[in-house]
């Protein structure tokens, strides 16, 4: 029986005469392995002088020679100046005031510069303007060190002279004059006198010059809104410091809305005093950074923010509208509006719907509140743009109409929805010239790139509020071959003088009024008498603008009565609507190839590397959209065709708590190409939807394509579950009713079977160190104030040489910020909630409760908490190196000595705030990671006071010693005590909202000593046990209707 | 007549002598002027823009005032005028004022309202000196001037007789070895003929073997030179990127020796951002020039290898760098940064601020930079190891002396510690985060 089993290895062995099998038999392995191909023939290997053996001594040779190399330290040279200026000693650091005007980031800034070069971005505390130096301003610097800037003037792709340029534009722009023909200067906002000035020197000279100011992002319905009430084109001012009450209605006033820059006046009024702090309202559809701070937050779609608006005019003013609103949606409405009445003069309206009647109601509610926050009598002047102007210039060149075309800090070619128009109409112009460093979308299709400068090496002058002035001085020479557009139109008006000779002339004789330039030029800002008259800064029509409003789809301004009509009649005509956004990190884009603002995660999504649609749960579930963890820690989506306007375009989906149901957002910015590296080629372009310059568009359809996305998302745990104790918060109710131990209780620990406070000496782990002489640093970090904008982020990674590490490595969780700010939804609809539920929910059902609490509520509470090193005085991280090298300093902070750690990262694992960065790579001069730190250019940047950190090595926050310790030094040299608000972190110094106080306790009258005994204050994860030298205070929601 | 006109020739004679005399007891007072005080003067107030024999910043000055009246016709009086305010003469036109300052590029001589008549006569006194009479050795011209031989040595005859003695005790032990080889022979050869054997050998191991025989020897051996191996290697391996005694050759032979030494210049006048930053500062050219517009030549001791002509040389190659061309006077603008080798070098990650240590806490420079006035050329003094650096912070005390910023801090410490003085370790000079970062 045995015998008639058969063994077989494949089915071929089944068949009797398989030639397979024998086949196989004869030679087993079918190819052999093609060793002549790297061997080489015979002939060659045996004429070959090299034997095996030699090859072996060879190698033998030179590896020991290396090796006895590897003992010998390179010769370094130093190269001293021939001359030292006399303004610049090796080692110490210069500071010029300065200001950034790129047409969509207006801010006095001071730059700090090392041995004459710009490294870092700092706020200008002497400028009164409201502007502080945002995450993208304070990243600006490294656009500086852009190694793929236009490097000298180009013709048709190839590097020209500047006198060949000349010779050559004079040339033309002397025919097109004396043809007759149009020149049109398309430029950003300037928002400059002299620029101005020099604009209609241009048009004097030239004759048919045409002037079209272009925003990329368009406040053209503000301006015109404001031009039409107040005869200035500007933008009414809001100081949210003096208001209690604040209604939003889509304006991201946090974010990007009318400029920015808002933030700091309204953290002030966020921090409760006397029992009293402001209240917000905000009505909206994407979760905006605003909208996250708010103390009610009412989802709702674009249409119906019209309605609300209509609503919300007719119930604070007068007149009647009618809306269809949802019933929950006029309740609040309703609401919003009786608290508004009742603030009166406390309360104040925005809203950021791209729309001159909404614009235009929106002033109306604040004059009729007579609102102490609205300021019209000096209008921000950062936005200049008039959409009917661009839209009518793009149709004239099309036609033909238009001879030559000049721009500058515009890139039409990417932010234009009809691109491609413009490119038709760019080809029939005779000459097109573009100021750009970049070799981008517009300047390649242009006969000329006029190579621009950097900011930083420009001079300038701006107008940010009206009577509001503020210079630009270069702090360092050109890099490259660099011309300023006012530069070049000095030189076309046959003017011989340098463009800072022409600023201070102008300032001279218009603005100074008899004060000196220099000190102007010293302090960055001056503040003129506000009747200063201002040079019309605007684009040429000069009809009003009624005229201009093309079509029939926007109603003609006349009362805000009528125009709040015409908004309560609004109706979404889709199931969908898209909102258009700009995100903190990049902006309108055109900072794109900034390493930096690529890897700064979004602070509401916390995605890096990307824009993506953002979707309500409701939808996704509808549209079968999902997003996903994958093992290695990734967040991965499906992919949709999202069609707006029958354009259709490819993106990935996040599914985002608070998004309003039948709303979407995606971010504008991204998805550039030309001019920069390819790993900055992120995302796609939201531009090809903005038709008529509305960041709302109803025409919107979806469907689900194959194929997933990778994203590079930071935090993936969006929920507290029930932690209270991470980031405590109360009602300003409770805050001002009910003593500090019921809101903020010290956790209690069991000790000998008893409850007592962890705070208590015999519950200690640790023997106390003596830390009471000297200075004891602590920073403090309100939660009130903190907005999440997220400029100490990259204020951090600019002091501290954070390397940037990619998309890959993101994804990986191995992102190396050493400030990170952690955003929380509730799953609840409160945080309370979520206490309340894990608190009440006994027995085993806490599993399935924990489950549910993992996913976010559909309208959230949002809170944010930046989280750095938090510098524990019982560092757990210490105690388990078995090298010694983090280790506690007497001033408080946790040192890290990277030359001694040898990555065993031990202390990553015992830290209980995960703020511990591993160096997985060198990040520094490596191909692999081709960001800035890899071109001679890129490290530029880098703060020579602190060690760029090699592989293998633990880091993080160092409360950014190498400040501290600089200024004891100074102090020491000088001889006399320091004094409070000297001691400063990257952190500190870049928050503009005042959140983080950073300073001395053992100096009693310290601003943070003080914060230090305030009710609010309490320890991250204190039932630990850390001591931390970071403190948090309680954040307190305004939930009072009033 | 002949008489007559005799007599009144001679009658005239002592008020001719008078006359004579008189003139010249003038300028005799005024050419009374000391050498020996005119060269201070001089070289505190001329030798910035003055030599004797160059024309630097200003004409070359030998034998000024005689040349002047040669050439120029020019007498004291304009002289004196000139020294006191040159400007002055330039603008009240007078011709020869005006044809010197254009000569010097327009540049004004400083005022010296200061001098006296006697200062002045003492400088011109010692512009007026021959130099071969203070020192024939200065030129070749000179004729008291003696070649310079060379190689003689002060130490040849000591020498000589070193060897001589050597030599004689050399010769002494030979001869007693050959009288001990003699006397041996003898010997043996009296026992031979005694008919006495010559000891025999004994039969013994020999000691290597003995030794490999004994295991426990063997061991304890091999385990003494293991660990000494051990403790050489580690040795060897720890002082890898120590580099004291590092003595690169320079791009320019600049001696420290001559500037901090033998001219006593202070350190932190080239090196001056030790004063404010965390670097000392290579000086840049602009500095050294700042002497050597008026130093071209080396004038002082010279020895075979350092002689005149090598340093001369080497200021000539720091013209190069800066680009001034002694002959015109002038920056050509054509100048080449010069590549010092950086001979004190610490590692990236070890933060040192110069003006902590310089300025706050008053470490002299030489404490870690040894006697660099007495180095030709500088070599690294101290091993720069963090042992060393630490070693100091435990040792040093903290300079608090009328420095607020240390009055609290030092008063709590003091007490908590016990002390009158407190080291910058107790202070926390020893925490790892205050150089690592």
């Amino acid at each position: 029986m045995s015998s008639n089993k058969k063994y077989w290895k494949s089915v071929e062995e089944l068949k009797d005469n398989s030639s397979i099998v024998e086949t196989l038999k004869q030679n087993e392995f079918v190819n052999e392995i093609p060793t002549d191909e790297f061997l080489g023939d015979k002939e060659t290997l045996e004429s070959s002088s090299t034997t095996r053996r030699d090859f072996l001594k060879y190698v033998g040779f030179s590896t020991a020679a290396a090796s006895l190399a590897a003992c010998e330290g390179p010769v370094i040279k130093s190269i001293p100046y021939v001359v030292q200026p006399e303004s610049i000693t090796p080692g110490v650091a210069n500071y010029y005031a300065t200001t950034i005007a790129d047409g969509f980031d207006f801010a006095s800034v001071l730059v700090k510069t090392r041995e004459g070069r710009p490294i870092k971005i700092e706020n200008n505390n002497l400028a009164n303007t409201h502007n502080g130096a945002n995450a993208r301003v304070n990243a600006s610097v490294l656009g500086l060190y852009d190694s793929l800037r236009v490097k000298s003037a180009m013709k048709s792709g190839q590097e020209i002279l500047w006198s060949t340029f000349d010779t050559e534009t004079n040339q033309k722009l002397t025919d097109l004059k004396n043809a007759g023909k149009e020149i049109v200067l398309l430029t950003q906002t300037y928002a400059s006198p002299s620029t101005s000035k020099l604009i209609s020197e241009f048009k004097a000279a030239y004759g048919n010059v045409r002037h079209v100011v272009y925003d990329a992002v368009s406040e053209s319905a503000a301006l015109d809104a404001f031009e039409v009430a107040y005869g200035t084109r500007g933008m009414a001012n809001y100081d949210f410091s003096k208001a209690m009450t604040i209604v939003s209605v889509g304006a991201d006033f946090l974010g990007d809305w009318q400029g920015g820059g808002f933030d700091s006046g309204y953290a002030q009024g966020r921090v409760p005093k006397n029992g009293k702090m402001s209240r917000h309202i905000q009505f909206e559809s994407n979760m905006s950074l605003t909208g996250a701070n708010a103390d009610k937050r009412v989802p709702l779609t674009p249409s119906q923010q019209k309605q609300v608006l209509a609503k919300l005019y007719s119930l604070v003013v007068g007149g009647s509208v009618s809306t269809d609103l949802p019933e929950h949606i006029n309740a609040a409405a309703q609401k919003a509006a009786s608290e508004l009445k009742k603030a009166g003069s406390n309360g104040v309206l925005v809203t950021g719907i791209q729309d001159v009647n909404a614009q235009t109601v929106a002033l109306a509610i604040n004059e009729s509140l007579a609102s102490k926050a609205f300021d019209t009598s000096t209008p921000i002047l950062t936005r200049q743009g008039k959409d009917a102007d661009v839209t009518k210039l793009v149709a004239d060149m099309k036609a033909g109409r238009v001879g030559g075309i000049i721009m500058s800090g515009v890139n039409p070619m990417y932010t234009l929805p009809n691109a491609s128009e413009f490119a038709e109409g760019l080809e029939k112009t005779e000459l097109s010239i573009a100021f750009s460093m970049k070799a981008d979308e517009t300047s390649t299709l242009a006969q000329y790139i006029a190579a621009a400068p950097h900011y930083l090496e420009s001079w300038g002058d701006v107008e940010l509020k009206k009577g509001h002035y503020s210079l630009m001085q270069p702090t360092i020479r050109p890099l490259f071959d660099t011309r300023q557009f006012q530069e070049a139109l000095l030189l076309w008006n046959g003017n011989d003088k340098n463009y800072r000779d022409y600023i201070k002339e102008a300032w001279g004789t218009g603005i100074l009024s008899g004060s000196s330039f220099n000190k102007a030029l010293q302090d960055g800002v001056y503040v003129g008498s506000i009747a200063t008259e201002t040079v019309d800064t605007t684009s040429d029509s000069e009809t009003s603008i009624i005229d201009d409003l093309l079509g029939d789809s926007q109603p003609t301004v006349v009362s805000a009565g009528s125009a709040a009509r015409a908004l309560a009649s609004s109706v979404s005509q889709g199931e969908l609507e898209l909102s258009l956004y700009t995100k903190v990190g990049m902006g309108d884009g055109q900072q794109a190839n900034n390493p930096w603002l690529q890897e700064f995660p979004d602070p509401i999504t916390r995605t890096s590397w990307d824009n993506y649609l953002t979707m309500s749960a409701k939808d996704a579930e509808k549209y079968q959209v999902k997003n996903w963890h994958v093992a290695n820690g990734g967040l991965n989506s499906s992919l949709v065709e999202l069609t707006v306007n029958g354009i259709p375009v490819t993106v990935p989906v996040i599914i985002q708590p608070g998004q309003a149901v039948g709303s979407l957002g995606l971010a504008l910015g991204y998805g550039r190409k030309n001019g920069l590296k390819e790993e900055m080629q992120t995302g796609k372009n939201a531009y090809h939807f903005y038709k008529d310059f509305n960041t709302a568009q109803s025409d919107v359809s979806l469907k689900v394509v194959s194929g997933e996305h990778e994203f590079a998302c930071v935090q993936l745990q969006n929920t507290l579950m029930g932690r209270g104790d991470i980031i405590k918060e109360t009602t300003l109710e409770i805050f001002s009713t009910k003593d500090k131990k019921y809101w903020n209780p010290i956790p209690k620990v069991s000790l000998n079977h008893e409850e007592v406070a962890v705070t208590d000496p015999n519950v200690d782990l640790w023997d106390e160190f003596d830390r009471s002489i000297g200075h004891h640093f602590n920073l403090s970090i309100d939660l009130n104030a903190c907005t999440g904008c997220g400029a100490c982020v990259i204020a951090c990674h600019a002091e501290n040489n954070v390397p940037v590490v990619g998309k890959d490595e993101i994804r990986r969780s191995r992102d190396m910020h050493w400030l990170r700010i952690d955003r929380y939804y509730s799953s609840e609809d409160t945080f309370e909630g979520d206490n309340k539920k894990k608190e009440d929910t006994k027995g085993l059902a806490i599993i399935d409760a924990f489950e549910e609490m993992e996913n976010a509520a559909d309208n959230p509470q949002v809170a944010f908490q930046p989280v750095m090193c938090q510098h524990c005085n019982h560092a757990p991280c210490e105690t388990v190196c078995p090298v010694a090298a983090t280790s506690h300093g007497r001033q408080g902070q946790n040192h890290m000595a990277y030359n001694r750690c040898v990555g065993t990262r031990y202390c990553a694992n015992n830290c209980p705030y995960k703020v511990r960065r591993f160096n997985w790579f060198l990040y520094a001069q490596n191909d692999e990671f081709d960001y800035y730190m890899n071109d001679d250019l890129g490290r530029m940047v880098l703060n020579p006071d602190v060690t760029v950190r090699s592989r293998g090595v633990m880091e993080k926050c160092s409360m950014c010693i190498q400040m501290t310790q600089k200024t004891i030094l100074d102090a020491k040299r000088d001889g006399r005590e320091i004094k409070d608000g000297e001691f400063q972190t990257a952190c500190s110094a870049a928050c503009s909202s005042g959140a983080m106080v950073f300073g001395d306790i053992n100096d009693k009258d310290s601003k943070v000593a003080k914060l230090k005994e305030d009710d609010r204050m309490y320890h991250l994860l204190e039932s630990v046990g850390t001591k931390p030298n970071v403190q948090y205070h309680t954040k307190v929601r305004n939930t009072t209707e009033a | 007549m002949i008489q007559v006109i005799y007599r009144q020739l001679a009658s005239k004679i002592p008020y001719l002598g008078l006359v004579i005399l008189l003139t010249f007891s003038t300028s005799l007072t005024a050419q009374e002027g000391d050498p020996a005080k005119g060269k201070t003067l001089f070289n505190t107030n001329c030798a910035a823009c003055h030599q004797l024999d160059k024309k630097t910043t200003g004409p070359a000055l030998r034998n000024v005032e005689a040349r002047l009246a040669d050439e120029q016709g020019l007498d004291r009086t304009w002289l004196d005028a000139w020294i006191r305010n040159s400007a002055g003469m330039v603008k009240s036109g007078d011709a020869y004022a005006n044809q010197i300052f254009n000569e010097y590029n327009g540049t004004a001589m400083t005022a010296f309202p200061q001098l006296t008549d006697q200062d002045i006569s003492d400088i011109l006194a010692y512009t007026a000196v021959d130099p071969c009479e203070l020192n024939p050795q200065s030129s070749p011209d000179c004729p008291g001037y003696v070649q310079p031989t060379g190689g003689d040595n002060p130490d040849d005859e000591g020498g000589i007789s070193n060897k001589l003695i050597l030599g004689a005790l050399a010769i002494l032990f030979a001869l007693l070895a050959i009288a001990l080889v003699l006397v041996r022979k003898t010997l043996n050869r009296f026992a031979e003929e005694k008919g006495i054997d010559a000891v025999a050998k004994d039969k013994s191991l020999p000691i290597w073997k003995a030794f490999v025989q004994n295991q426990f020897l063997v061991l304890v051996t091999s385990i003494f030179f293991l660990l000494a191996s051990a403790y050489f290697i580690y040795g060897y391996l720890s002082q890898i990127g120590v580099d004291q005694g590092y003595q690169p050759v320079q791009p320019i032979h600049f001696s420290h020796k001559i500037h901090a030494g033998d001219n006593g210049i202070d350190c932190k006048y080239c090196h001056s951002s030790a004063r404010v930053s965390k670097t000392s500062g290579i000086p840049s050219l602009n500095i050294c020039m700042n002497c050597h517009k008026s130093v071209y030549e080396y004038k002082g001791e010279t020895t075979d290898k350092y002689s005149k002509e090598f340093y001369d040389g080497e200021i000539q190659k720091l013209y190069a760098a800066a680009g001034w061309s002694d002959a015109d006077q002038k920056y050509t603008g054509d100048a080449k940064p010069v590549k010092w080798v950086r001979i004190h070098n610490l590692p990236d990650f070890a933060y040192f601020n110069h003006s902590q240590h310089v300025e706050v806490a008053g470490v002299q420079c030489q404490t870690c930079h040894g006697p660099v006035e007495e180095m030709e050329e500088v070599y690294q003094f101290a091993p720069l190891t963090m042992g060393w650096c630490i070693n100091c912070h435990r040792e040093t005390d903290v300079n608090v002396k009328d420095n607020a910023y240390y009055t609290k801090i030092h008063e709590e410490l003091s007490k908590k510690y016990g002390v009158e003085k407190l080291t910058a370790a107790q202070m926390g000079g020893l925490e790892c985060g205050k150089c690592h970062y």
